[in-house]
C-alpha cells in the first residue's frame, strides 16, 4: 500500500519512530487520563496504518479524497458527494531541507511543514487525495500553494478580507464554484437530499466537540489540554460518524467525572487558554510545557479547536440555494487573524476566559504568521483591559527553545496564581 | 533561621544563606560543564536549614535534592524588592540573558520579558568584543566611559559584531571608541527591552552586567534618573530566592 501510494519508506519509518516515541513521552505519561482516550490513543497509532488503509478502501469504491488544510473548506459538500475531506499534515518540523529549497526560510512553520511532508514524501494523506484544496487566508499560504500546485493538483478557494456584503457574495461565489469543483472531481451532482446529510454529519461532528469543549468548563477539569486538543486535532482526519460517537462516548465518562467531582489533576491549580495559530498534529509544544509546569489548558481559541466547532450550518434550509446560504453564513463567522478589522475574536477571546474561568491567556502565535503575530498586540490590550494576566509566544516547531519558553510559562504562570 | 537560594546561571553558580533579611554567606562559582558538582561544591562550604532554587538549573536540582523552584523573574522581583523597597522595574543582564521585569506597588510582577534566542547584548556578548579588542572586562567599561568618541556598531548578533569590530580594528580605529560603541548599542536594545515593560523608578540593574560602569552610567543618562545597583548585583537572584525560602515557611 505504502509503494503505491508514493511514500519515502525509509523516511516514514523514521518519522513513525519519532512520532510513536514523542506520543509515549507526552501523551502516555499522563496520569488519570479518561478510559474514552484509549479510542484517540488507538487512532493516533494508526494514523499511518489502518487510517490510510480505510482511505484507500472509499478511494476504490470511486469514493474521493479531498485534502485540507484550513476550516474554511466545506466540508459538507465532501461528505454530500460520499467523498472523505482529511486534514493534511503540517504539524512537524519534517523535510524542511526539502521546504527551503522552495520556500524562503522566514516562512512559517506550517507552511514549511506541509511543503517539506510532500516534497520529502512523508505524508500519506496527501500522497492518498484525489484533489488539495487551499485558501488565500495569508501570502505565505497563497503563494506556497503555487508552488505545491507542481507536485500535487490544488484548487485555491479565496477567501475574502473583510466582512462586508460584498464579501459575502464573493465568499458565495467561491463556495458555489467549490461545489461545481466537488461535483467535476466526484462525477456526483450536490442535491438538497446528499447535502442536508453531508451538513448533518459534520453539525453532529461539531456538537460533540462543542459538548467536549463544554465540560473543559467543570472545576475541576476532568481532561487535560494535551487530550482536549488530541481530539480536536483528530477531528480532522478520522472517519466523522466513528469520531462523532466516540467524542460523545468520551463525554459520558466525563459527564460522570463531573458528578462525583473527579478531576484530571489537583483543584486550583491556573486554568489556561491558548489563543492564537492552530496546533496542528502533532504540535503539542505550547500545552505540553504548560501542563507540566503545573497548570491546566482549558480551551483552545485556534483553528483546531472553538474557531472551527462553535458555529453550526442552519439545518432549517430545504432548497439547495437554501443550504448553499446556510454553509456561507456559517463560514463567513470565522474570526480568522486574515479578516480586518477583526474585533469578533478578541470580543471570543474574552468571552472564553470567562466562560472558562481562565487565570491566564496565552497568546501563540507561529513565528512568521503575521496575520495572528500582529493582531497579537489587540488581544493583549483587551485581555489586560480585563485584567487577566497575558503572555505572547512566538515560536516554530523546534525544540531548542523549550528551556527558554519553559522558564518563561513558569514565571507567567507565577503570576497567574496571584 | 537559616534559609538559602541558588541561582544556577548560564554562567555563573550564585549560593547567598540569611538570616532574616540579612546576608550571612554568600558565594559564587563559575557554572562549568558539571554544574551539579558545582553547586554540591558551594553548599559544603556553608550550612543552612533549608533552600530553593532558581536560574535555568533549578530543575536538575530539584529533581537531585527533592526542592522547590522559583523563575528568576519572581526570584530577581523578591531580591531587588527586599533590597529596594520603593524598586519598580527591575533589569537584569546576566550571562545568557537580559530580561526586564515590572513591578506592582505591592511588589508582585505585572510584566515581564526576556530577550529572544540568542545572547546579543548579554554578559557572553561583553566577553566577547571585550576580548577581541583585548581588554578585561572591569577594563573594558572604564575604557569606553572614558572615550571621547563613538563608532557606531550596527550588529548585535555577538558573532557579526566580532568580526565589525575586528574590521574596524583593521581601519585603525580608536578602540576605546569601539568600546564606546558596543556599550551604546547595547545599551539602545536595553532602552527598547525596557520600554515595552516599565521605566517606572526605582529602577534597579542587577546580573552581572551591572558592574559595568559605563553601562550603568549611559542607562542613567538615558532615563534621566539614578539606576540603583546592588552592592553585588550578581546575587539579587539568589537572595530573592533565600528571601522566598524563609518566607515560605516549610
Amino acid at each position: 500500500m505504502w509503494k503505491e501510494l508514493g511514500l519515502n519508506l525509509e523516511g516514514h519509518d523514521q518519522l513513525l519512530a519519532i512520532l510513536g516515541k514523542a506520543y509515549k513521552d507526552i501523551y502516555m505519561s499522563q496520569e488519570n487520563r479518561p478510559k474514552a482516550m484509549q479510542y484517540f490513543d488507538f487512532v493516533i497509532s494508526e494514523a499511518h496504518g489502518l487510517r490510510i488503509k480505510e482511505l484507500m478502501e472509499t478511494k476504490k469504491k470511486g469514493n474521493k479524497v479531498i485534502g485540507t488544510f484550513c476550516v474554511y473548506v466545506p466540508e459538507e459538500m465532501i461528505l454530500a458527494v460520499g467523498g472523505t475531506c482529511v486534514g493534511l499534515c503540517a504539524g512537524a518540523e519534517i523535510g524542511i531541507d526539502e521546504a527551503e529549497k522552495v520556500l524562503p526560510r522566514n516562512t512559517c512553520a506550517l507552511i514549511k511543514s506541509f511543503m517539506g511532508f510532500k516534497l520529502a514524501g512523508l505524508c500519506p494523506y496527501i500522497q492518498a487525495s484525489d484533489l488539495v484544496v487551499g485558501e488565500t487566508t495569508c501570502d505565505g499560504k497563497k503563494k506556497a500553494y503555487e508552488i505545491l500546485n507542481d507536485y500535487k493538483e490544488t484548487y485555491v478557494v479565496e477567501i475574502p478580507q473583510m466582512k462586508t456584503q460584498r464579501d459575502r457574495t464573493l465568499w458565495r461565489g467561491e463556495v458555489v464554484q467549490f461545489k461545481e469543483k466537488i461535483e467535476e472531481i466526484s462525477g456526483k451532482k450536490i442535491t438538497p437530499e446528499n447535502l442536508r446529510a453531508g451538513i448533518k454529519i459534520a453539525n453532529n461532528k461539531r456538537r460533540a466537540l462543542q459538548r467536549l469543549s463544554a465540560l473543559r468548563k467543570a472545576v475541576p477539569v476532568p481532561i487535560s489540554g494535551l487530550d482536549g486538543l488530541l481530539v480536536n486535532q483528530i477531528a480532522f482526519y478520522d472517519d466523522p460518524l466513528r469520531f462523532t460517537k466516540s467524542v460523545n462516548a468520551l463525554c459520558d465518562e466525563l459527564d460522570e467525572r463531573i458528578k462525583k467531582g473527579i478531576g484530571v489533576t489537583k483543584n486550583g491549580i491556573p486554568r489556561i487558554l491558548i489563543s492564537g495559530s492552530p496546533m496542528a498534529l502533532p504540535n503539542w509544544k505550547i500545552p505540553f510545557i504548560v501542563e507540566t509546569s503545573g497548570a491546566i489548558v482549558v480551551a483552545e481559541e485556534s483553528c483546531v479547536g472553538e474557531r472551527s466547532t462553535r458555529d453550526l450550518v442552519y439545518e432549517t434550509g430545504n432548497t439547495l440555494d437554501g443550504m448553499i446560504d446556510a454553509i456561507v453564513d456559517r463560514y463567513f463567522k470565522i474570526d480568522c487573524a486574515c479578516f480586518t478589522p477583526n474585533v469578533e475574536r478578541t470580543d471570543h477571546i474574552l468571552d472564553l476566559a470567562k466562560e472558562f474561568k481562565a487565570d491566564g491567556v496565552i497568546h501563540y502565535s507561529i513565528q512568521f504568521c503575521t496575520p495572528y503575530t500582529v493582531e497579537a498586540y489587540k488581544v493583549e490590550k483587551a485581555v489586560q483591559k480585563a485584567g487577566i494576566p497575558f503572555l505572547k509566544i512566538e515560536t516554530d516547531y523546534g525544540m531548542e527553545d523549550m528551556g527558554q519558553w519553559k522558564t518563561r510559562i513558569e514565571a507567567f504562570l507565577e503570576i497567574a496564581r496571584g | 533561621m537559616k534559609a538559602a537560594g541558588i541561582d544556577i546561571g548560564s554562567r555563573m553558580i550564585k549560593l547567598v544563606v540569611v538570616e532574616r533579611e540579612t546576608i550571612i554567606h554568600s558565594l559564587i562559582t563559575d557554572t562549568t560543564h558539571d554544574p551539579l558538582e558545582q553547586c554540591k561544591k558551594l553548599m559544603a562550604q556553608t550550612s543552612f536549614d533549608k533552600i530553593l532554587a532558581t536560574g535555568y538549573g533549578r530543575h536538575f536540582f530539584e529533581t537531585e535534592f527533592d526542592v522547590t523552584t522559583v523563575t528568576e523573574i519572581k526570584a530577581f522581583a523578591r531580591g531587588a524588592k527586599t533590597l529596594f523597597p520603593n524598586c519598580r522595574t527591575i533589569l537584569d543582564i546576566g550571562g545568557q540573558d537580559t530580561k526586564a521585569i515590572a513591578l506592582d506597588e505591592k511588589g508582585s510582577v505585572s510584566k515581564f520579558e526576556m530577550n529572544d534566542r540568542c545572547a546579543a547584548g548579554t554578559g557572553m556578548f561583553l566577553e566577547v568584543i571585550a576580548k577581541t579588542l583585548g581588554y578585561g572586562l572591569e577594563e573594558f567599561g572604564k575604557e569606553a566611559l572614558g572615550a571621547d568618541g563613538n563608532i557606531q556598531i550596527n550588529s548585535m548578533c555577538t558573532v557579526f559584531a566580532q568580526s565589525e569590530v575586528t574590521s574596524l580594528l583593521a581601519k585603525r580605529q580608536k578602540r576605546e571608541a569601539i568600546a564606546r560603541g558596543i556599550h551604546m548599542a547595547i545599551l539602545n536594545r536595553t532602552l527598547s527591552l525596557l520600554k515595552r515593560i516599565s521605566t517606572t523608578p526605582d529602577i534597579v540593574f542587577a546580573g552581572g552586567v551591572a558592574r559595568n560602569s559605563c553601562l550603568r552610567y549611559l542607562l542613567g543618562q538615558a532615563l534621566g534618573c539614578q539606576v540603583r545597583v546592588p552592592e553585588d548585583p550578581q546575587i539579587i537572584g539568589a537572595y530573592g530566592a533565600a528571601i522566598i525560602a524563609k518566607d515560605s515557611g516549610k
